[in-house]
């Protein structure tokens, strides 16, 4: 087997005192999708923050690509093709949703900007009809579509995605899951998935791990964990 | 038939009743402050009465309240006329613009001729019409501001508020990158304006270095106590960043106040180089400005060419704001002021991006205080006081944030009404109060509340003030 893109050895995490995240071990392969699901506070967010160096890991190690990035601030983890489309979207509502996707190419070094924004467009065409219009006048599939776009735009090696689904109509949820699942097929982009839809994204997924209290409670590919009775019972049948 | 009437008669009988209690209201307000003055100079405790003004304040407080129930509160019907009579004057405009041209200019013309000594302003006055009918209005007031000293050359008090006006435009335009840019509540601009003033004061004086060495050293010397606040106040936002920066413009008054070997303490620097033209002094000897030129001597030339110079640096923290907007840097600024985390998210260095805010619109602060020093010839303390970033900050939020023009509007209103009301000075932060007031509940996203995208694909479309959020822009 290859070497892992990003691997998170042993990682705690802490909010002041109050432990977030307990020793998690997490690999993520170059090509593939990897999902963490498990319920509202169990540590999914803060283990993308982590990653993303804010709050950073008190103890453990995060490598990606065989560099160790636990202790270098955001912006400089960022820069290592490392691209977040983070929880509640964050876009710029004020700004454009042209020079939203500007933004993101802040870090894309000596690339054709024409080129990523096509590719932006034609995985999200809604985006070049708004070109022009703010930010913040977008419906909620929209922004997200743009924290994607926007995302994809520093032509990213990683692709760290906060809860894509959050608040969205089903839709519009396929429709940005079969996004994502494009992007992975014919790119081999590598993508990190964060969900609270637990069925879409173990479908999606090729591995995911299920988080409980800040530790890993389990992991297996997609479809295994699809399978098992705790997964179906806590995850999937609204806790019968 | 006959409902509609009545309904249209009640609406008036309302908008009537409506302005009357607000004339009476305003009477009650005004008979004490503007009805009777006392006049000591006739006499101890003299009252005079002054009816004409006190009819005139409340009979406009009459008017203005019955047209606003009239169009705001009560008929869509006189709503869509006025639209109407408005569809057609401009239509008829349209039509006919040859004719209203030609109309004009015979109006000039025979203006021109019977009092000959009016031609610049009436040649002002085409020009600010024709180049707003063409190019637009901030054309126009470029125009105004290029042919203002040739105008009132025999008007050395109208070119001096001129200067001061300029100055504030340019302040303003300093701090909108700093507040209107990046978002970064800043209530301690005037010390950058101290720190410009006082090193042209005292470079020039030490070295007997000119204006235009001097200039640049200022600017840089501001550009770098900007590092020096943005360095603590880095980690802070919001409220918490204007108290900080509100302590900073105090810390370098106290200094300059109490440094009195470096600085001559509340007794100011006197006596400063005043500008030269690029070397030539603006005096009556032979060597001088008027002497080498062939022209009669005119203390005049030294305002004008004062004039000309902060027109120059306003243009110039103008342009130099448009363009960063459009560059990396300028964007980085905006995308902070929306969002920090998503900044640091897409790569971006926020503590670059505030500091280079920070010393950019401070060395603006710096250039507009060396301005400042050799036109008054005198700096002290006292001209760097708190109300005067109030005033700055006043002006970049009145004129909307992030606006260009907006801003230049609000510093001229703002400025000129301080001259204008030089009688009313007690009254002047009442009528300061009200006016804020005013622009917050009509207008709260500032005067010129639209941001123009600085990029675009195919079209540019202005963005309408009710998608910007309040008090933003």
């Amino acid at each position: 087997m290859s070497e892992p893109l990003l691997s998170i050895k042993g990682v705690s995490a802490f909010y002041g005192n109050i432990a977030a995240l307990k020793g998690i071990d997490v690999e993520v392969m170059p090509g593939e999708i990897v999902t963490i699901i498990g319920a509202n506070g169990a540590g999914k967010s803060t283990l993308m923050m982590t990653i993303c160096g804010d709050p950073q890991a008190r103890e453990g190690n995060i490598i990606f690509e065989g560099r160790d990035i636990t202790h270098l601030p955001t912006y400089e983890i960022m820069r290592m093709k490392i691209a977040q489309s983070p929880e509640g979207r964050r876009i710029f509502p004020r700004m454009t949703v042209f020079e939203n996707l500007q933004m993101g190419a802040a870090t894309a070094e000596g690339g054709d900007m024409k080129a990523d924004l096509a590719r932006v467009y034609s995985l999200f065409p809604i985006l070049e009809k708004r070109s022009n219009q703010r930010g913040g006048t977008l419906s909620g599939g929209e922004q997200q579509m743009l924290a994607i776009g926007r995302a994809l735009m520093s032509r990213p090696r990683l692709l760290l995605l906060d809860e894509p689904s959050l608040g969205l109509a089903p839709l519009i949820v396929r429709q940005i899951f079969s996004a994502i699942r494009d992007l992975n097929q014919r790119e081999k982009l590598t993508i990190f998935l964060v969900e609270q839809n637990a069925f879409h994204a173990l479908k999606l997924a090729h591995r995911g791990y299920v988080m409980v209290n800040g530790r890993i409670a389990m992991q297996g590919t997609g479809s295994e964990l699809l399978e098992r009775p705790e997964v179906r019972s806590a995850y999937l049948e609204g806790g019968r | 038939m006959s409902a509609a009437r009545s309904e249209k008669s009640s609406v008036l009988s309302h908008a009537l009743k409506d302005a009357l209690i607000a004339a009476i209201v305003a009477f009650g307000l005004f008979i004490l402050l503007l009805g009777f003055l006392i006049d000591d100079m006739r006499g101890p405790g003299q009252l005079i009465g002054r009816p004409v003004l006190l009819a005139s304040v409340v009979g406009m407080v009459f008017v203005g309240r019955f047209l606003i129930s009239l169009l705001y509160y009560n008929a869509p019907a006189l709503r869509y006329w006025l639209g109407a009579i408005w569809a057609a004057i401009s239509a008829f405009a349209r039509q006919y613009k040859w004719q209203l041209l030609a109309l004009m200019f015979a109006a000039a013309a025979c203006w021109a001729f019977y009092s000959p000594r009016d031609w610049p302003l009436i040649l002002i006055i085409i020009a600010a019409v024709f180049i707003g009918v063409r190019f637009g209005f901030s054309a126009a007031l470029l125009v105004v501001a290029i042919l203002f000293p040739v105008t009132f050359y025999n008007n050395p008090y109208y070119l001096g508020i001129a200067i001061i006006i300029l100055t504030y435009v340019m302040l303003g335009w300093g701090l909108n990158i700093v507040v209107g840019l990046a978002g970064l509540l800043d209530l301690g601009y005037v010390a950058f304006y101290a720190v410009g003033a006082y090193s042209y004061a005292i470079i020039a004086q030490t070295y007997g270095w000119s204006f235009w060495v001097c200039l640049p050293l200022a600017g840089v010397f501001a550009a770098f106590f900007g590092i020096l606040l943005g360095f603590p106040v880095l980690r802070l936002r919001g409220d918490y960043l204007a108290i900080v920066t509100l302590a900073f413009g105090e810390i370098v008054r106290i200094v300059l106040l109490n440094w009195v070997s470096f600085t001559n303490g509340p007794n100011g620097i006197g006596s400063i180089p005043r500008a030269t033209f690029f070397g030539i002094p603006f005096n009556a000897t032979d060597e001088g400005f008027a002497a080498r030129f062939g022209l009669e001597f005119d203390p005049t030339h030294r305002t004008v060419f004062l004039f000309y110079v902060i027109l120059a640096l306003a243009l110039l923290t103008n342009w130099v704001t448009i363009r960063l907007r459009k560059l990396p840097v300028g964007r980085a600024w905006e995308a902070l002021r929306e969002d920090e985390i998503a900044v640091r998210s897409l790569g971006i260095n926020p503590t670059n991006t505030k500091l280079t805010a920070f010393a950019i619109g401070a060395m603006f602060g710096g250039f507009a205080g060396a301005f400042f020093a050799t036109r008054q010839g005198f700096i002290s303390p006292d001209s760097f006081t708190f109300p005067e970033s109030a005033l700055i900050l006043a002006i970049v939020v009145l004129g909307g944030m992030g606006s260009q023009i907006g801003v230049a509007v609000a510093a001229t209103v703002m400025t000129a009404s301080f001259e204008l009301f030089r009688e009313f000075e007690q009254f002047r932060l009442v009528i300061f109060g009200f006016a804020m007031v005013g622009i917050m509940v009509w207008r709260p996203r500032g005067l010129v509340s639209t941001r123009d995208p600085t990029v675009f694909l195919k079209e540019r479309k202005t963005i309408s003030a009710n998608h910007v959020a309040e008090g933003r822009g």
